[in-house]
């Protein structure tokens, strides 16, 4: 009994752009052609940015670490915003994200917690960071808060996503032991997404560290504001020295990370 | 603590008009391995997730010691549940717990949440886990992960955790489906002794008809969700066979 199959019809072309396609990548093609004559980029301009490009990093080196006192207060001040804005958004984030998981909790419950974590994560920090400036005032107070935000949004989402991910089988065999709802929490899913979790709260942190750096720049504290004075007085060369120090301090972060995730694989 | 459990015209729809049990009436009673046997699809996982209201009938009444579960909501519902144990086909451990842990799951519906969190279980229960091990051979892996065990070691350990909430009514959904034809034995011999020393009714699906015909004193036989045949092994003639799963040339 051997089968025997027609040959495809013709119209069949497998791998072949469709006419939608085909008017997408024209109207791309066009658009990439005119905001590249619209921007008014030409060769002129482009040297004569060059120039001044030379001129500042020249005056880059070689870097100073001076005044040292305001590079050590706005390192240690970029440290504590990310670390206080890691802890509260992670302390936030767990009954947000357990609210938001849609296999566990009813979706009156859920729409609003995702709702929520949405909005956490609708605005980038620095423009959340300019808010807490204006509402609570310059300092690493509106750094903390801002990077909260930041980090409930951030959180809350991979923790839900994750809880939703989990095997629903383990769950409905501790629920089946007659295990109210705290205990099926504990022994069912806290084990199925702790690591996953730390995982991502490591990220978090460094993510935050990153961040920290940077919303300083719009007042909310931390080396980002010694930074952008330095920048302010043309001090390049203790720019250069702010810069390699906020490099070292993400390396040791990324590592921070990495380390994490290697102990916490499965 | 023998129960007696009443299933009185259970029906369940998952889509409204087509049901998948259609009206089912048995009773269970005495410590007896019962097996629920019929093609995929009948209705058998339904019927017994119905039990522990792991499904929500649609109607009927499912009466255990003359309560009525269906009516059972939170706490009593919790209640009930710690009186039935269940065994899956996937055993369905919570796999990065360890063996131990898994076992001391089954008193989570006695302990407060404070002390499931800080694993504090009472010294009477962690000594019983430990002496469930010894009966089913797995004292050495008491510390192991669950999910570094092996398939029959896996649904011994889903079976002690059952034995763990000193059940009145032990359920299992097609314990052996995943396993050898060695292993099966193995596991049906352990739900018949759990059975026996506990002197508890025992409801297994399964889909192996020499396996059920030797381990269980009753068989009970489903097609088209309802119950075709209940009665002794000896009884499944290639007719009530025939009945049951329809067409003979799967019958040798």
């Amino acid at each position: 009994m051997s089968a025997t199959f027609a040959a495809p019809p013709a119209h069949i072309r497998p791998f072949q752009m469709g006419t939608a396609q085909r008017w997408g990548a024209l109207v791309l093609m066009l658009i990439f052609i005119w905001a590249l004559s619209r921007i008014d980029l030409t060769w002129a301009r482009f040297v004569l940015g060059l120039e001044g490009a030379n001129k500042f990093v020249t005056r880059m080196f070689p870097p100073v670490f001076n005044p040292r006192e305001e590079l050590v207060k706005g390192m240690v001040e970029t440290v504590q915003i990310a670390i206080l804005a890691s802890a509260a958004g992670l302390i936030l984030s767990l009954p947000i994200a357990l609210l938001a998981a849609r296999n566990l909790m009813p979706g009156w419950v859920t729409w609003p917690a995702r709702l929520l974590i949405t909005l956490c994560r609708t605005f980038h920090p620095v423009i959340v960071a300019i808010v807490f400036v204006k509402a609570v005032g310059f300092g690493a107070l509106a750094g903390i808060l801002a990077l909260t935000v930041a980090s409930v949004g951030f959180l809350g989402k991979l923790f839900a996503e994750a809880i939703e991910e989990i095997s629903m089988k383990q769950i409905e065999a501790v629920r089946a032991t007659g295990a109210g709802f705290a205990n099926v929490l504990t022994f069912a899913v806290v084990p199925q997404v702790i690591f996953r979790f730390i995982g991502f709260i490591a990220y978090e942190v460094d993510s935050n560290l990153r961040n920290s750096t940077m919303v300083g720049i719009v007042g909310a504290g931390g080396i980002g504001g010694t930074l952008f004075a330095a920048f302010q007085r043309y001090d390049y060369d203790f720019v250069l020295g702010i810069v390699l120090c906020i490099i070292a301090l993400i390396a040791i972060g990324e590592l921070l990370q990495i380390a994490v995730k290697r102990v916490f694989k499965q | 603590m023998a129960a007696k459990l009443e299933l009185k015209g259970l029906v369940k729809e998952y889509v409204s008009g087509k049901p998948v049990l259609k009206g089912i009436d048995l009773t269970f009673e005495g410590a007896a391995l019962t097996a629920i046997i019929g093609p995929s699809g009948t209705g058998k996982s339904t019927l017994i997730r119905c039990v522990n209201r792991l499904v929500e009938p649609t109607s009927g009444s499912i009466e255990l010691d003359g309560v009525n579960l269906l009516s059972l909501r939170g706490d009593a519902l919790r209640q009930a549940r710690a009186r039935i144990g269940m065994v899956f086909q996937e055993y369905n451990l919570v796999e990065r717990l360890s063996v131990m842990e898994n076992l001391l799951t089954g008193v989570l519906g006695k302990t407060p949440a404070w002390k499931a969190w800080l694993r504090k279980f009472e010294a009477d229960d962690i000594s019983r886990a430990w002496d469930t091990l010894g009966i089913v051979g797995l004292q050495d892996f008491a510390n192991a992960r669950a999910d570094s065990l092996s398939g029959g070691q896996r649904q011994r350990v889903g079976i002690s955790r059952a034995v763990m909430q000193r059940p009145s009514l032990l359920l299992a959904d097609e314990p052996t489906s995943s396993l050898d034809p060695k292993t099966s034995v193995e596991i049906m011999e352990l739900l018949k002794r759990v059975g026996v020393d506990a002197g508890i009714p025992v409801i297994v699906n399964m889909h192996d008809v020499e396996l059920a015909k030797r381990f269980a004193s009753r068989i009970v036989g489903m097609s088209g969700g309802h119950v075709v045949y209940d009665g002794a092994g000896e009884g499944l003639s290639d007719d009530v066979l025939k009945s049951i799963y329809g067409g003979q040339s799967w019958l040798a």
